[in-house]
């Protein structure tokens, strides 16, 4: 396998995605960084800050989970590592991506625009709205290879057949004559990943993918985007509010907070022992599998911080049943628990010594330093 | 589309097979569609021609004065213009004159004019093409400025293009017609240059050059209040495209910025503009009598003010009935339009 990953064409074999796999940079090494970026946009309101200062490592064929409620900034984030928001109009950006070896953020939105599809594809949260109403699934599908690969209209819409039908849809030869109207939810996410994994690319952002959809067809996109990942040993940043999604589908785990990783880990470690009060109060608010029915969910007091006017200190202070006046005023740096792995923004650590005493302390005096009760 | 179909037999025949019944609008449901909607606007039409001719005849009855004191003369004496009358026939009832016309047009007579005898059919034969010409190339002028200047301002807000487009948009669209076009007629035809005629008309197949150089001034002055109303329009509908999650999947792709605004976004913006042209079209079909005024133009809105003023109403209704079925089938064919560029009308149709 010598020739370049653009001139591969069709793939005259069994599986259309497979090509190209032999080539990827080992799995292991980086495969994209980001480091310390931020995004604010200056409003009439104020400065939304809404990244600060992020930074993460993606891995050739790793999943990289980003989890954080509405509001935390993670999509932002993802869009800005894309080059989707750039600077200018009101939008301040700050910090370097490097797509390997290459600087993605110095680069042109023309040059950009040549990664997009081809290397980093993106998929979004709903379905009924990011594909093009007006236009054929088909069209839809192979306009992103006739651009990204050598090849002819009817190469391009012989592998957009063969697209559809390795993500599981029925009939893929009518599909491709159809309006996105005329598919289900679940079908239309099938064909957003197809147009995404279209081009091989060999970073996939995922955005939600799955919030829009039914339960029940959660979990089926949730898996064929695991099978698809494994098998095509692709990198992928898995965005979503939701831990339970994650939890056997990611390798590693960051969780964001107002604008910020407040703890990254490897997902079994993470699950295993959260640090970061954070952390441990979204996997109380996910209902058990097991026990009892209808138990009271354990709830986050309050709501996300206002991201123009965000708290002094730790940003998740206000709500944080651990909270002492030390967390009001520093905000805590990220701190290595035991690993570089594993990293976590807090003064007073779920499970540790200083932790359980502060806690104590605010069962004590019945509220948090915040005043929360 | 038969010919489509007959290429590609298996379009419908998937369509109907075990799984067509979830949907897939394959070409001949298509084509049944577009059949409903042209019958239900024919139904549609016929009632609007009965209505609009009627009231007509009425209205041009109720008016003071009526064909036979045009007709006489000035110096007429009463005896003369009540012989005038009943020779006219017009002291015949109005429902009774209305029947009949309605029974001539039918056997494809429109009557003729009483004040020059001209049968009406020739007197619309000359001048619907005339307001047809100038109609027609006044619009495609107005959507070939106003699009391309809609799409650069909203692809780049509060920029040059945007905001020079706008302040001269509103400039134009504020400012009378016929104020431009007398502006136009100073620059080019008499004041600063006389390269172009400030009056007349002459026929494409007279001379086809000619008849381009009398076009240009009067297409100019009736293009230029639409194309500054298309341009806002489509500017505002291609903004909230623009901020669509499919856009934002189309950029992800890698599209360049051409690709994504003219093959995503230009299509499901232009409903509401493609509306408001189609009435703008079927309007103008009615003649435009102050353009037409000032540059000497013998289009359909002049012969429809003097029959008016001369209360020639066979003449009036044969024009009216030529605008009331050319603004039904203009917006025939923006519905038909509709079908072709929204695949999901035809859901619902």
């Amino acid at each position: 396998m010598t020739h370049a990953r653009s001139d591969e064409g069709v793939a005259g074999g069994e599986d259309v995605l497979g090509a190209g796999v032999l080539e990827r940079i080992p799995d292991g090494s980086d495969l994209l960084t980001a480091e310390d970026i931020v995004v604010r946009f200056h409003t009439k309101r104020g400065v939304v800050h809404a990244v600060e200062g992020v930074s993460i490592a993606i891995r050739a064929g790793e999943v990289l989970a980003v989890v954080g409620e509405s509001g935390s900034g993670k999509t932002i984030f993802t869009r800005r590592v894309m080059g989707l928001i750039s600077g200018g109009n009101g939008t301040e950006v700050h910090g370097t991506v490097t797509y390997d070896g290459t600087k993605l953020t110095e680069l042109s939105g023309k040059e950009l625009s040549k990664f997009w599809g081809a290397e980093i594809a993106l998929i979004l949260q709903d379905p009924m709205t990011s594909l093009n109403p007006v236009k054929r699934i088909g069209e839809q599908l192979t306009e992103t290879i006739v651009l990204h690969k050598r090849v002819t209209k009817k190469e391009a819409q012989q592998r957009a057949v063969e697209l559809l039908r390795s993500v599981g849809l029925s009939e893929p030869e009518r599909r491709v004559r159809q309006y996105p109207h005329e598919l289900s939810g679940g079908m239309r996410q099938r064909v957003t990943i197809a147009i995404a994994l279209s081009c091989n690319p060999r970073l996939l952002l995922a955005d939600e993918p799955t919030t829009a959809l039914d339960v029940t067809v959660q979990a089926q996109i949730l898996d064929l985007l695991a099978d698809l990942q494994s098998r095509l040993r692709m990198a992928m940043l898995l965005v979503t509010h939701d831990l339970r999604v994650v939890r056997s589908r990611s390798d590693r785990i960051a969780v964001m907070y107002a604008g910020r990783i407040v703890e990254t880990a490897p997902t079994p470690e993470l699950f295993a022992e959260p640090k970061m009060p954070y952390t441990e109060a979204l996997m109380n608010a996910v209902p058990p599998i097991a026990g009892p029915n209808h138990i009271r969910l354990q709830v986050i007091p309050g709501r996300p911080p206002d991201l123009v006017n965000p708290p002094t200190g730790c940003k998740f202070s206000p709500r944080c049943p651990y909270a002492q006046e030390k967390c009001l005023t520093e905000e805590p740096p990220l701190r290595e628990a035991g690993s570089a792995d594993h990293q976590y923004r807090c003064w007073y650590p779920v499970g540790s010594e200083e932790g359980l005493k502060a806690k104590a302390r605010n069962v004590e005096r019945g509220r948090s330093a915040a005043g929360t009760p | 589309m038969a010919d489509t179909m007959a290429t590609t037999p298996a379009a419908p025949a998937t369509a109907a097979g075990p799984g067509g019944g979830t949907g897939g609008v394959s070409r001949g449901t298509k084509r049944k569609y577009a059949l409903r909607r042209i019958r239900k606007r024919l139904t549609h039409l016929l009632l609007v021609l009965l209505a609009v001719t009627f009231l007509s005849f009425v209205v041009v009855d109720l008016l003071p004065g009526d064909a036979a004191v045009v007709v006489a003369g000035d110096n007429a004496t009463p005896e003369q213009v009540q012989q005038v009358r009943e020779d006219l026939q017009l002291d015949r009832p109005v429902l009774i004159r209305y029947v009949d016309w309605l029974g001539g047009v039918l056997t494809g007579d429109l009557g003729s004019s009483f004040r020059t005898g001209q049968p009406v059919a020739e007197a619309l034969a000359q001048r619907i093409p005339v307001t047809f010409e100038i109609t027609i190339v006044a619009q495609v002028l107005a959507l070939l400025i106003a699009v391309p200047l809609a799409v650069w301002s909203a692809y780049r807000p509060g920029r040059l293009v945007d905001r020079a487009s706008m302040t001269l948009g509103f400039g134009a669209a504020a400012m009378p017609n016929f104020v431009f076009g007398m502006v136009l007629i100073v620059l080019f035809a008499g004041g600063v240059s006389s390269i172009l005629p400030a009056t007349g008309y002459t026929g494409f197949f007279e001379n086809p050059l000619e008849n381009l150089r009398s076009i240009i001034l009067p297409c100019l002055t009736l293009m230029i209040a639409e194309a500054a109303v298309y341009r806002q329009l489509l500017r505002s509908d291609m903004t909230s495209t623009l901020q669509e999650d499919f856009i934002l999947m189309a950029r992800s792709k890698g599209l360049s910025p051409m690709t994504i605004l003219f093959r995503h976004a230009l299509r499901p913006s232009s409903f509401s503009l493609i509306t408001l042209s189609g009435v703008n079209i079927g309007r103008l079909l009615g003649g435009t009598v102050i353009v037409e005024t000032l540059f000497a133009i013998p289009g359909l809105g002049q012969l429809i003010v003097q029959a008016v003023f001369n209360r020639d109403y066979m003449i009036l209704q044969g024009a009216l009935l030529f605008v009331a079925v050319a603004y039904v089938v203009i917006n025939m064919l923006i519905d038909l339009l509709y079908l072709a560029l929204d695949p999901r009308v035809r859901r619902d149709a």
